[in-house]
């Protein structure tokens, strides 16, 4: 949410990469992906590749940590070391450790997680190449894996995030908006009850700019659920 | 699971949602006292403040290194914040690694004061492969909860009274100092918990076990970080709602530093 940018991000209405400011990046969705896991989807946002596997309900390990009263969603979120240009170092770091918590808790609103006391559903999230927004990309795939693995919920979480660079509010950021860019807002909601599951900012706004970026980020969730709810029922789909 | 938190849940949501009343009889947007102490331990560390946020003790130590900086910013100081949620603090603590629950509260705490630029990193740079790296150090002493607000408060305070090493040769000098940190606003984080579909301020840890879901918003003149946090949900009104009274709050709680 830093430093200079040499070249203008947004001018004329037009971004970058040619998009208007409230234009989503192309977004292909697959269902059903991997064998061994109980649900699994794939959804391509711009140039982001992101994986995720749902294994359970099954038996919470380690046992003290299994709830006698409900289920618990596990997210774990994982970058690829090859994701991003500078290799990353494998394994967990404090960015995924947070994103794992908060994907997890806005899972948890929509899985009927009373179904399956003292039980684990673990669910997987692989990112294989990292553009902007990953943790929203990787949200929204552990949503349609749950739903392919059959596990009953109130309804699909659907994420997105809206921002400000070079000055205006815009929808879905790319790799140089949110690097050089003055703010970034991840959001996911479940669209059915109009419930704000997860919500994140950093950067500079104004009170107005912020509900502009919220309202507009809301909308971009709802063009997504859209997608979401065509990809469950013909295993793929493409915009 | 503490039983006795576990049996109050159902009390504290209750009396919240049928009478409007919070079980230590607060109003709902009442924040309790704070008490802040700067220069707590003034003699090692470089900056320090205490904070009470009514029985919530949390101790911040600032730590002046020189360093290298990063190759993609190479004229750029850097900062870094950590959370040691201290066994002294809670029985539910224990010693180890930092776990889920201080990375989270770090990392908003660090969004909060990075994103708010009230350092100016350029500021930090001292000469070529040499910066100045600012290590947020917050200890929490007793968790009585808002360990966000207590934090994020404390880490400010601390910050604002901080003295810059004397640098010689490579090195800073321990002991001596050569001036003030420059400190060019105070982001203030202001936490709203939602329990039985009504919102409160600064929940205690009983409350805390109650919580559906919870908003921290951190403001400058501007908003500069949020985060939500746990199983439940905001309505996009209740969004908008806390961020506006998060800017009318914040001046408040600024003024005290």
């Amino acid at each position: 949410m830093s430093g200079e940018s040499e070249v203008k991000l947004i001018e004329n209405g037009v971004r970058l990469d040619g998009r208007k400011p409230d234009e989503l990046r192309q977004i292909k969705m697959e269902i059903g992906i991997l064998k061994n896991a109980t649900g699994s989807a794939y959804v391509e946002w711009g140039k982001n590749k992101v994986m995720a596997g749902v294994y359970g309900p099954r038996e919470m390990h380690p046992k003290r940590l299994a709830n006698p009263t409900e289920a618990t969603v596990r997210v774990t979120y994982n970058m690829a070391p090859f994701s991003v240009d500078d290799r990353k170092r494998p394994g967990p770091d404090r960015r995924s450790v947070e994103i794992s918590k908060i994907s997890s808790e806005a899972l948890s609103r929509v899985v009927e997680t009373h179904l399956f006391p003292n039980t684990a559903i673990d669910v997987f999230v692989e990112i294989l190449q990292a553009d902007a927004g990953t943790r929203c990309v990787g949200l929204t795939a552990a949503s349609l894996a749950l739903a392919d693995a059959g596990i009953p919920m109130r309804d699909l979480v659907v994420a997105c995030a809206a921002g400000k660079a070079g000055g205006e509010v815009i929808l879905d950021l790319g790799k140089e908006e949110d690097n050089f860019g003055e703010a970034d807002v991840p959001m996911a909601l479940s669209p059915r009850t109009q419930d704000v599951v997860l919500l994140q900012m950093d950067g500079v706004l104004t009170n107005e700019e912020f509900e502009r970026a919220f309202d507009l980020a809301w909308g971009g969730c709802e063009k997504v659920y859209e997608m979401m709810k065509q990809a469950l029922v013909s295993k793929e789909v493409s915009e | 699971m503490n039983i006795e938190y576990y049996l109050k849940r159902d009390y504290i949501s209750s009396l919240l949602e049928t009478e409007g009343k919070r079980h230590d009889g607060r109003q709902l947007d009442q924040i309790r006292d704070i008490e802040i102490t700067k220069e707590y331990v003034g003699d090692k560390a470089d900056g320090s403040a205490y904070v009470k946020l009514g029985d919530t003790e949390v101790l911040v130590g600032i730590s002046m290194m020189v360093g290298t900086p990063y190759p993609d910013r190479p004229t750029s100081g850097t900062m870094s914040t950590s959370v040691e949620l201290r066994p002294i603090a809670h029985p539910r603590f224990e010693s180890g690694p930092p776990r889920e629950e201080s990375i989270e509260t770090a990392r908003v705490i660090d969004r909060g004061i990075r994103e708010s630029g009230c350092i100016d990193f350029a500021k930090l740079f001292i000469e070529e492969d040499k910066i100045w790296m600012a290590s947020i150090d917050i200890h929490i002493l007793n968790n009585d909860g808002n360990l966000f607000d207590a934090g994020g408060l404390a880490a400010i305070a601390a910050l604002a009274n901080t003295r810059m090493p004397k640098y010689e040769d490579g090195e800073a000098i321990r002991g001596e100092w050569a001036g003030n940190l420059e400190i060019t606003s105070t982001p203030i984080p202001v936490t709203f918990s939602k329990i039985g579909g009504k919102i409160v301020l600064d929940a205690d840890i009983v409350e805390e076990n109650a919580v559906d879901a919870r908003l921290t918003v951190a403001t400058t003149d501007t908003l500069n970080a949020m985060q939500k946090g746990g199983k439940g949900a905001f309505s996009s009104d209740e969004v908008k709602e806390c961020v506006r009274r998060a800017f009318e709050i914040a001046p408040t709680i600024r003024g005290l530093i």
